[in-house]
């Protein structure tokens, strides 16, 4: 039987290592590679700027991609379950094939999806591609559970063996008999995304450091892999977060939009090891993608992943709420110079370094500022070019040691932190450059300099540079305690009954409307 | 447990009628309604209290409106013993509050029920406030402990101080029997000090009173000299004296079990007293057995004081940069040692340092390094001489430096050998 096929471009941005799209051509006749523009996923509070530029450009890609294949990208707005009926009946589907994501949301919108499919007699196929293994038999081979430790994670994947091989992009030989039927008006009807598509201010925009799309990524990853004795003397804890220029290879975000396939990734260091004597997991770079495992496997095995309540394995924390707190930031303003630059370039250029992450996180969460590690999340998963559900929330949980992470008595220092790999403070002075005059004595802490310096430098603190927002001596030592007491009540909590969240009706006020816990508006 | 017929026994209930005729009440009309296979209404009242006694204060509060009898089991003083009550803001707090109204229910029908009472506060000094509100009225309290926790910033600093200890003065003089007091950052002084006293001195078990800037040595020293059954102690080093330490070991003096002591520098070249040996070493005399926990925030140079001499810490935690020198003085002076946490420490290996507390530290059982270096060679060493006794070895990744004998790799496995199970390093994932 020949197919009319669409095969559905959600993560898996690429051509190579697509087994999905490979199955879509087999006995293909009509073929219709789709992305679709989902309100849900694609608004202006979970995609910021740069991400949304990200992923333009990565859509671009495809359908240059493709139409060197003689076919097309077609680009529908709307929601699936409301668009795939429609296209399916339009141009007569018999086939829907797309990239199997893990992720809560994608899973239950593909459950959705493949119901409408079977009443319009429509097979549907899924593979296996995102991830290195399949999640799920990491799981099984876990007795049921998702590994807790990197390491019980490492002695699993030795079990299971390496990774499959990747498999090449499809060739106009694969492509002989297959056709998309374009229209004249394709333009119009599905045409690529603007840029100020989702109501972005497109003016905020800076220069775009990461162009996104598998183009870019393949080369990128070829520029890489020669530096082989990088590649083999790579260790990630040594490189630095505040360098001038990423210290790191940055292919991050090409991997979680998937416009680079892990798993070609993952053989192409292979290669470049052979022989050779390398750094090992968990700071090679191999290292670097079974830590992604590590927290995809976490995220399906771990219920409530993205949340304190109703997640087993989160320490049940009382953060404080505090949108002052959370504002300044978010919005780089706490007053801590080392902090404030890396919220910037995180804002501005979509990419920061795993250290100047930890730090972040850490000052935001159990360091300093004893906001829940949710909010970081947020504005994490906003602006990240690489924000992935799914890391986003394992590294949030590690960081404020609410997960897989106890030892809360190591808090990074807001201001020795940074001293220790820039001295002179360069980095803060790259993305602040209103502390650019400040000496390299009191760039980290430019509260401390004297009147006549900061004038001197054209910066008053106070005035032209925030106070500092907490006294980071002070705070942190309030916070071990409240630290202690939080992982002293795990300990200690009996399985408490389920709190009721429906309301009783009344006449008069009773103990139990008393005692209904307070609306959390989230 | 005494059986409890129908309504309260005690005149503070808010039914006014006499027990029996209450009962009589219940009786009839239950009887009346209640068909005659339903056995509920026979289920003893103690047995009732026991059932309630498992649910949490929401649960039971529904259950409370079942029926007048379960009202009634709700009511039983026996659940109002303990209470904690939680106040903040709701503009700034993820934390549930106690309901102003059921505060008003408990303070009019269950205060001389409350034994065990704790305030949990917000950094807002509204919610100190309102929980100073509440002390002040516990007037028919007789209170066995007393928790009073700021959870973020010291709120109960930032309320008048007259306010504070006139209501904590009204638990001091009305309970009579305190046996157990957490007060840490609080304005307490002195002089409520000597009130604590006079009313409690034979109940008084446990004081906390850590970053407490209003009371003076002579104050908690007056505690020590009167309160012979004090258990547990926890303050500030600036409270800490050798007359103190005397009290504390004098032959009326129980064995005390637990001081904790906070040593915080507000602001950098802070001088410290010293303490000397012959203090120390009664109190071990006097209380073998007990713990002396000790944290540290000091800035490096502050430390000049400390480590001189023999000290009998068992539990120590240096909260910010403690240099290599001092961790020396800690493996010379520092017998007793059970549990170690260094925070920071620097780019210096601490090699001999660690080397050194193994040998020396015989109680070592657990240890923890954030920031800090060690070498390979020199931590499987640390691990050979000491790992039998380690029950935690907190080791971040990045502090174990690798060296011609050991990768991180190997390093683990030497490590698992001869602390004999498998073993780690903590890691920080690589985002």
């Amino acid at each position: 039987m020949v197919h009319t096929c669409v095969h559905w471009f959600r993560k898996g941005l690429r051509l190579h290592d697509n087994p999905a799209l490979m199955a879509a051509l087999r006995d293909c006749q009509e073929l219709y590679p789709v992305f679709i523009l989902d309100p849900h996923l694609h608004n202006d509070t979970c995609v910021g700027i740069n991400r949304w530029r990200f992923l333009v450009g990565a859509l671009r890609d495809l359908d240059c991609s493709l139409r060197k294949l003689n076919s097309r990208l077609f680009v529908v707005r709307g929601k699936p379950e409301e668009v795939f009926p429609e296209l399916f009946d339009k141009w007569k589907v018999t086939k829907l094939t797309y990239e199997y994501d893990t992720e809560p949301y994608s899973l239950s919108r593909d459950q959705t999806v493949t119901t409408l499919a079977k009443e319009h007699r429509v097979e549907v196929l899924y593979k296996i591609s995102h991830t290195l293994y399949d999640i799920d038999r990491m799981i099984e081979e876990n007795n049921g559970k998702a590994p807790l430790t990197y390491n019980r994670m490492r002695a699993i994947v030795k079990t299971l063996g390496p990774p499959k091989k990747p498999i090449p992009a499809p060739t106009m030989e694969d492509m002989k008999d297959v056709k998309t039927p374009c229209s004249e008006n394709h333009e119009q009807k599905y045409e690529m995304p603007t840029l100020g598509e989702l109501g972005h201010d497109t003016a905020a925009l800076g220069e775009e450091q990461f162009p996104g799309g598998e183009q870019e990524s393949l080369r990128r990853l070829d520029e890489h892999m020669k530096r082989t004795g990088w590649v083999c003397g790579f260790e990630k804890p040594q490189t630095s977060p505040n360098s001038l220029s990423p210290s790191t290879t940055v292919l991050s975000p090409y991997v979680t939009f998937g416009c680079l396939s892990a798993r070609t990734f993952w053989w192409r260091l292979a290669e470049v090891y052979q022989g050779k004597k390398h750094s090992d997991p968990p700071v090679s770079l191999h290292g670097q993608l079974l830590w992604r495992e590590f927290f995809y496997t976490a995220s399906v095995g771990i219920p409530n992943f993205n949340k304190m309540e109703g997640n087993p394995v989160c320490t049940q924390v009382d953060w404080d709420t505090n949108p002052e707190y959370l504002a300044a930031w978010r919005e780089a303003r706490t007053g801590f110079p080392f902090i404030d630059a890396i919220m910037t370039q995180l804002r501005q250029e979509g990419w920061i370094h795993h250290l100047a992450r930890h730090a972040v996180a850490c000052f935001l969460t159990r360091g300093d500022l004893w906001i829940s590690w949710e909010e970081g999340q947020k504005v994490f998963e906003e602006l990240l070019l690489d924000g992935d559900w799914a890391l986003n929330a394992g590294n949030w949980q590690w960081l404020s040691a609410s997960a897989f992470f106890h030892q809360f008595f190591r808090v990074y220092s807001p201001v020795a932190f940074g001293k220790k790999t820039d001295k002179n403070g360069d980095y803060i002075k790259k993305y602040l450059p209103l502390l650019k005059k400040l000496p390299a004595e009191y760039i980290y802490e430019p509260w401390k300099a004297p009147r006549s310096v900061q004038q001197a430098a054209g910066c008053i603190v106070g005035k032209d540079y925030p106070h500092p927002i907490a006294q980071h001596e002070v705070i942190s030592k309030k916070n071990i305690q409240r630290m202690k007491l939080a992982y002293a009540k795990k300990s200690t909590d009996a399985a408490g009954s389920p709190s009721k969240k429906k309301s009783v009706k009344r006449s008069a006020p009773s103990v139990v409307d008393m005692l209904r816990k307070k609306d959390r508006g989230k | 447990m005494k059986r409890i017929k129908g309504g309260e026994e005690d005149g503070n209930g808010s039914s006014s009628e006499s027990s029996p005729e209450a009962c009589k009440k219940v009786r009839t009309q239950t009887s009346e309604d209640e068909t005659p296979e339903s056995d509920w209404v026979r289920l003893p009242q103690e047995l009732l209290l026991h059932v309630f006694q498992y649910l949490p204060l929401l649960d039971r509060a529904y259950a409370s409106q079942v029926c007048r009898r379960w009202n009634q089991a709700f009511h039983m003083p026996e659940l109002w013993r303990y209470f904690e009550f939680e106040l903040n803001q709701p503009a700034s707090s993820y934390l549930k509050a106690t309901h102003p109204d059921l505060i008003k229910q408990i303070i009019t029908r269950h205060s001389n029920h409350l034994q065990y009472v704790s305030f949990k506060v917000d950094s807002s000094t509204e919610s100190a406030e309102a929980a100073c509100n509440i002390l002040s009225q516990l007037v028919n309290c007789s209170l066995k402990t007393l928790g009073l926790i700021s959870t973020a910033r010291p709120s109960f600093m930032e309320v008048p101080k007259s306010h504070f200890i006139s209501a904590l003065t009204v638990v001091f003089v009305n309970s009579k029997s305190l046996s157990s007091l957490k007060i840490d950052d609080t304005p307490v002084d002195d002089p409520s000090l000597k009130v604590l006293v006079a009313n409690n001195r034979d109940t008084l078990k446990l004081l906390k009173m850590s970053s407490c800037p209003h009371v003076s040595p002579a104050g908690i020293l007056c505690v020590a000299d009167q309160c012979y059954g004090l258990r547990e102690l926890a303050l500030n080093y600036h409270l800490l004296s050798d007359e103190l330490l005397l009290a504390l070991s004098s032959e009326k003096h129980v064995h005390l079990e637990h001081l904790r002591i906070d040593v915080v520098s507000e602001n950098p070249g802070q001088h410290f007293h010293t303490i000397k040996k012959t203090s120390w070493d009664a109190m071990v005399r006097h209380s073998p057995k007990f713990n002396l926990v000790m944290y540290f925030f000091l800035y490096e140079d502050e430390f000049g004081p400390f480590f001189n001499e023999e000290v009998p810490v068992t539990h120590l935690y240096f909260g910010r940069s403690v240099s290599k020198e001092v961790l020396g003085r800690v493996g010379l002076h520092c017998p007793r040692l059970v549990e170690l946490v260094v925070c920071a420490n620097g780019l210096r290996p601490l090699d001999e340092e660690l080397i050194r507390i193994a040998k020396r530290c015989t109680q070592l059982s657990a240890i923890g390094l954030g920031e800090c270096e060690v070498s390979c060679s020199a931590f499987v060493e640390f691990v050979k001489l000491c790992g039998r006794r380690l029950s935690q070895l907190s080791i971040m990744e990045e502090v174990l430096i690798p060296d011609h004998k050991y990768s991180l790799d190997e390093i683990h496995w030497e490590v698992s050998k001869h602390l004999g199970r498998v073993w780690f390093p903590d890691m920080m994932p690589t985002w």
